[in-house]
């Protein structure tokens, strides 16, 4: 017996010691930062042996997630607006990369397309429906443009890519702006729904004739056609890592809720944004340890260092501005554990 | 184990039961009233717009109950000219014989694929088909979804419908058969005239069955908000909708989603209760 009662005491003394070494975070949101996420909490893992898991299930899904208290953090491409704010407790938006929201299209024989902001408008308005319009001619002069309809693809659940999407559209159509305006999910009445990022692009890579708005990893990996969009500039401009952080050269508030899309610098691509990941304020919420919180913040100082930005551009993403991270790096100082600053 | 013993026991499982349905349609009533009450519940079923735009949030679900009715009925449509055929062999032709049971047996299976393999395989395999053939020029829509629909309610209205034809009393039968009549004649004057209610009502449990479909549907409907103008159209059904957008909803979103479970869930309810009246009432 007491052989046994060694035994066991043993056992949970090395259970527990084991459970304060690593500590698992959970967290839920936005698909269109998952494959940087991927190889960023796989690096952080590696660095700190703790294990992070994040589940795409959208932006929305994210935020709502964190407002029930089920996960660490919630990733959004969208920020939360005042009214949301104001609805729940104090929380702080960590942006952790940049990245564009891209126009890929499935069009045989066409390698190279430009599109404006106002024709991409048209095209998910249902008032331009073939490809070979004399307003998507005009600007593709060297390209043979085939008779054949279009078939937009849009996000079917709420999302930040469509929020970045229809920001960028109600800044230079105002058609836009005053029918299906701005949202993480709009009222599309023409083309086809697909679901997450994924569900977008596998649609487009199916579909003679698509054209769909996507996170840029997802348009990449699967090898689809991207076209070059008109910036305020005039310039046609491709999304990479350079065209991303080019977009970002203005203001940024100190809390970082901006949108940059249609950004004024030079070579900027226009369809861009920020991705974050919110965290409440006050990490002592659902009965949260204080292992947790301070893995939490861990974490995000982890995502904000050199190491961990510099894998953005791997997964075609941009990294953040010195700015943009001292900004942040303020922010996270701001969090606590029942009142008491973390560190 | 004693009979008073048992008896509570049955009462208690079957009571948990009520109990468990009372608690849905609670829940759900609890939950779709504030979007009733900010609509209306007469102009939440009449409006067509479903507008999640943040300042003039505005949901109405007509554009769904008429795209989940069009996809069921066509469904069935779809559905008929194979049940019924399946049924007729099972039920009449080989009654009783080793092929009718294997038979019997296959379109059973068919009711235990789950219905993301049915998509996939709308998704993969009919889509360019129907895009071949120029019906749509992406392949989603009504059409899609109901196909199928169509082949996704074939067990459930032949079994069924297979059952009543073997309950057709055999006297009459041989009596047709005596004064020489065919086969076909047979089936058209006597079987089905007799057996007619028993499998309408098969169809009705099946068109049920068919309006709650949610995944299959989802692949391949298309998820555009709208009255569909056409069946190669794009649409969504009320299970779709709920499908693509609960996830994220919250406040009157969220309670207009829950406000479309619960319409759903009465109308199967309704179709559900109407299918057993009609077998009630012919007492077959």
């Amino acid at each position: 017996m007491k052989k046994l009662v060694f035994l066991l005491s043993t056992v949970t003394v090395l259970l527990s010691s084991c459970s304060t070494e690593t500590v698992e975070l959970a967290g839920a949101g936005a698909t269109f930062p998952v494959p940087y996420y991927n190889v960023a909490f796989e690096a952080y893992k590696a660095e700190t042996g703790n294990i992070v898991s994040y589940g795409g299930i959208g932006s929305g899904g994210g935020i709502r997630s964190i407002t029930e208290g089920i996960v660490d953090f919630a990733g959004t491409d969208a920020f939360l607006n005042d009214e949301r704010m104001a609805e729940i407790d104090e929380v702080i938006h960590i942006p952790t990369c940049m990245g564009a929201v891209v126009l890929s299209y499935n069009l045989e024989g066409v390698s190279k397309l430009n599109l404006t902001g106002e024709i991409i408008a048209n095209i998910y308005l249902g008032k331009i429906t073939n490809w070979n319009d004399s307003l998507i001619q005009a600007i593709n002069p060297d390209v043979t443009l085939p008779t054949k309809k279009i078939t937009p693809v849009f996000r079917s659940d709420g999302s930040g890519t469509t929020a970045i999407f229809a920001n960028y559209l109600s800044k230079v159509s105002p058609t836009w702006k005053d029918t299906l305006g701005e949202g993480t999910a709009l009222n599309f009445t023409v083309g086809v729904g697909g679901k997450g990022n994924p569900g977008v692009a596998g649609t487009v890579a199916v579909t003679d004739g698509a054209i769909g708005y996507i996170g840029s990893e997802y348009a990449f990996s699967l090898g689809l056609s991207i076209a070059s969009i008109q910036n305020s500039k005039g310039e046609f401009i491709q999304p990479n890592t350079a065209s991303i952080s080019a977009a970002a050269q203005g203001d940024i508030p100190a809390d970082t809720r901006v949108m940059i899309t249609n950004s004024e610098a030079t070579g900027s691509y226009p369809i861009s944004g920020f991705t974050w990941i919110v965290v409440y304020k006050e990490q002592a919420y659902a009965n949260r340890s204080i292992e947790k919180a301070e893995a939490t913040v861990e974490l995000l100082h982890f995502l904000l260092s050199e190491k961990a930005q510099s894998l953005t551009e791997t997964v075609h993403y941009a990294p953040l501005s010195e700015a943009v991270i001292a900004l942040t790096k303020a922010n996270i100082k701001k969090m606590t554990y029942q009142g008491n600053p973390i560190e | 184990m004693s009979d008073k013993a048992f008896k509570t026991l049955l009462w208690f499982a079957a009571s948990i039961i009520l109990i468990i349905t009372g608690g849905m349609l609670y829940s759900l009533t609890s939950g779709a009233i504030p979007a009733f009450k900010q609509f209306g519940f007469f102009e939440f079923l009449s409006s067509s717009e479903w507008n999640p735009t943040e300042g003039s949030e505005k949901y109405g679900a007509l554009a769904f109950i008429i795209g989940t009715i069009i996809t069921s009925i066509l469904g069935i449509l779809f559905c008929l000219p194979f049940s019924l055929p399946v049924a007729l062999f099972i039920g009449e032709y080989f009654k009783g014989k080793k092929i009718a049971s294997l038979l019997g047996t296959i379109v059973d299976l068919l009711a235990g694929i789950p219905s993301i393999v049915y998509g996939l395989w709308g998704f993969y395999a009919l889509r360019p088909i129907i895009m071949s053939l120029g019906l749509s020029p992406q392949g989603f829509g009504i059409l899609t979804a109901s196909l199928v629909l169509g082949i996704m309610i074939i067990p459930y209205a032949a079994s069924l419908s297979a059952e009543f034809i073997r309950m057709v009393p055999n006297d009459l039968k041989e009596g047709a058969y005596s004064m020489g009549a065919t086969r076909a004649e047979v089936i058209q004057h006597i079987i089905l005239p007799i057996s007619g209610s028993g499998i309408f009502s098969s169809y009705i449990l099946a068109l049920g069955r068919a309006l709650g479909e949610t995944m299959a549907v989802t692949m391949l409907i298309g998820n555009a908000n709208g009255i569909p103008n056409s069946i190669f159209d794009t649409g969504n059904t009320m299970a779709s909708i709920i499908a693509n957008q609960f996830g994220e909803a919250y406040g009157l979103k969220l309670s207009s989603l829950i406000a479309v479970g619960l319409l759903l869930f009465l109308i199967t309810a309704i179709i559900n209760f109407i299918g057993k009246l009609i077998i009630k009432r012919n007492n077959l």
